[in-house]
């Protein structure tokens, strides 16, 4: 027993040092900008640059479509699939899978192979552009919308409560609207934080449809031209990811608690 | 006149035929349940009702309309489900009104109408909880009372009880009745617990293998069952072989001792002619005019109430059913004994 409990904390030790060491270092290295002090110069100047406002405040506005578009996609689909469909389920998990092996450049060249030709020419315009974007970050949010979705509707029993409303009268807007999306929220919510953490820090896609007019083509950029801030970005951009994550174990916490409570009746 | 009409229905599945030739009718206000074991298409048959599966052939009226192919939101019927169905997201109140609040109803009337089926369900102070802060026999009063809620022309309840324990079914089985009766709504009950469907029911529709056995009052099915399906699957039921039989003056032979047996009036004798008696109707020891045998018990097994005895007469073996009393002195294995039992407690098989 003891044996066993040492090797954890070493696994445990181990595998926190794996993590945390080159974030220390990241971190210790953007608070020497002044030579000799420990300061936070290269956060200030990352935050009086209007640019990093400006690209930030682009893709979290690229990403909250793209969460729109993904949750008005996939939630329906998945319900529909579940309820009517089930034999489909390996297909659209398949499906959902593709953006984890088909690479991002792939995906960019594609699209703008055949969107930005006739009939479509949607490259051509700054709404088209950015319907190909979102339409891309929806693609690549896939795989984390899916599961999240699936796994929240696995949770509730789709089927009875479906039967349960069209007997009631209700027909499948109000079924989705009233009851689908709000059995959802927890799952929707983690699939739209990991959607934005995605989103807000993409390069591939962002820098071939609009350049450093995003956040990620931003902070490449910045990696190139200034050391310390750019150790100050990644920094920004975890701390970005990391509350999201933090907000979602939150939420779920949440739901768990009132599950149990429901069990233990 | 009939309400809901139920004819020549049949659904398949493929190659599997589910439900064949179905045809019940059933008045305004009756309770009828329908009977049988897993996979005898009786939920099959409440899901055509309800519209949640389209009969492959046949047509179902509801106050002589044809609803056969309404979807299921536009029927007016009512469900309760084997797991409750409650939305979790709403509160019982809410779950309650939420027929109500589909069909645009005033709020004011929702509220009245909400309290109105929580009192029928005796439910007041919960209207605020979750469904989750209820127990389950809470939980399907509130399915019962929000599929109520709406008025519906027919209420069906697929095995409502299945998942909850022993003492609240019996409970909650005397509200459904009560209930049912208040509102005398036309109800139909799907379960696989013959004592459910015999104690809740105006009529009984037994099925087997997708089509009706028997339909009939609850006393008729237990105490006259017309099929030997029927005859087995209701109560217990012992079926002993016998020989030598002769109609017209109504005895056989069995375990090698003459008995005596009412003949039906149209009593055909099968090729392998059997008595059958429930074991309720076995008495220990001998009576006048009574049928009397003498065995061996096998086993006694105490249920509570009942004191249920394995005899063995010759090669045949009888289960015998004795009422618990206080100071009752049972038999124990291995003891010679007589059961008896009038003629009119047996039939031919």
């Amino acid at each position: 027993m003891k044996r066993r409990s040492f090797w954890s904390w070493v696994w445990i030790v181990l595998g926190s040092l794996y993590f945390i060491l080159p974030l220390y270092s990241t971190f210790d290295f953007s608070l020497r900008e002044k030579k000799g002090v420990l300061s936070f110069l290269s956060y200030k100047n990352v935050f009086i640059d209007p640019n990093f406002w400006d690209t930030i405040g682009f893709s979290l506005e690229i990403a909250i479509f793209t969460i729109i578009v993904s949750i008005l996609l996939v939630v329906p689909t998945v319900y529909w699939i579940r309820l009517r469909l089930p034999q489909l389920r390996g297909i659209l998990e398949f499906i959902s899978m593709l953006p984890f092996v088909i690479p991002a450049i792939v995906l960019v060249f594609g699209m703008i192979r055949v969107f930005s030709g006739a009939p479509f020419f949607l490259t051509d315009t700054y709404f088209g552009t950015y319907a190909l974007l979102v339409a891309g970050y929806v693609v690549l949010a896939l795989p984390y919308v899916f599961r999240a979705v699936d796994t929240g509707l696995a949770a509730i029993d789709v089927v009875s409560l479906t039967q349960a409303a069209q007997s009631l009268g209700a027909n499948f807007g109000t079924i989705l609207i009233r009851l689908i999306f709000p059995n959802l929220k927890v799952a929707i919510l983690s699939s739209a934080f990991l959607t934005l953490a995605t989103v807000v820090g993409e390069y591939t896609i962002a820098s071939f449809l609009v350049g450093i007019k995003a956040f990620g083509p931003y902070m490449s950029l910045i990696g190139q031209n200034k050391t310390y801030e750019s150790s100050s970005l990644a920094i920004i951009s975890f701390m970005f990811t990391w509350s999201f994550m933090g907000l979602i174990q939150l939420l779920s916490r949440g739901k768990a608690a009132s599950t149990s409570l429901a069990g233990a009746r | 006149m009939d309400f809901l009409s139920l004819t020549n229905l049949s659904k398949t599945f493929g190659a599997a035929t589910a439900v064949e030739d179905f045809n019940l009718d059933v008045e305004k206000g009756e309770f009828v349940s329908l009977l049988g074991p897993s996979g005898c298409g009786k939920t099959t048959t409440l899901r055509m009702i309800a519209g949640f599966e389209l009969p492959s052939t046949g047509k179902i009226t509801v106050d002589g309309e044809d609803i056969t192919n309404q979807p299921p939101n536009q029927r007016n019927v009512g469900m309760v489900f084997q797991s409750y169905a409650l939305f979790p997201n709403l509160t019982i109140g809410q779950n309650i009104g939420f027929g109500l609040e589909v069909r645009k109803m005033p709020k004011p009337d929702i509220q009245k109408r909400t309290l109105e089926m929580l009192e029928l369900v005796h439910l007041e102070k919960h209207i605020n909880k979750y469904p989750y802060q209820l127990s389950g026999g809470q939980q399907q009063r509130i399915a019962l009372a929000r599929a109520l809620a709406i008025s519906p022309r027919v209420l069906l309840l697929d095995e409502p009880l299945s998942a909850l324990d022993a003492k609240i079914r019996v409970e909650l089985r005397l509200e459904i009745r009560r209930i049912q009766q208040t509102m005398a709504i036309t109800t139909i009950y799907v379960t696989h617990d013959q004592e459910e469907a015999l104690s809740l029911s105006d009529r009984v529709v037994v099925m087997s293998q997708g089509h009706i056995e028997q339909i009939g009052a609850p006393t008729d099915i237990y105490n006259d069952p017309s099929t030997e399906f029927v005859a087995q699957f209701v109560g217990q039921l012992n079926m002993i072989p016998v020989t030598e039989v002769d109609l017209r003056k109504g005895t056989c032979i069995l375990a090698g001792q003459r008995v005596k047996f009412e003949p039906s009036p149209n009593q055909i004798i099968s090729s392998e002619p059997r008595l059958a008696i429930r074991p309720e109707e076995l008495h220990l020891g001998t009576g006048e005019g009574r049928n009397a045998l003498q065995g061996r018990v096998e086993s006694v097994q105490f249920l509570g109430s009942v004191v249920r005895l394995r005899v063995h007469v010759d090669s045949a073996i009888f289960s015998a059913d004795l009422f618990n009393e206080r100071r009752i002195t049972l038999p124990r294995a291995g003891d010679e004994v007589v059961i008896s039992f009038p003629e009119q407690s047996c039939w031919l098989i």
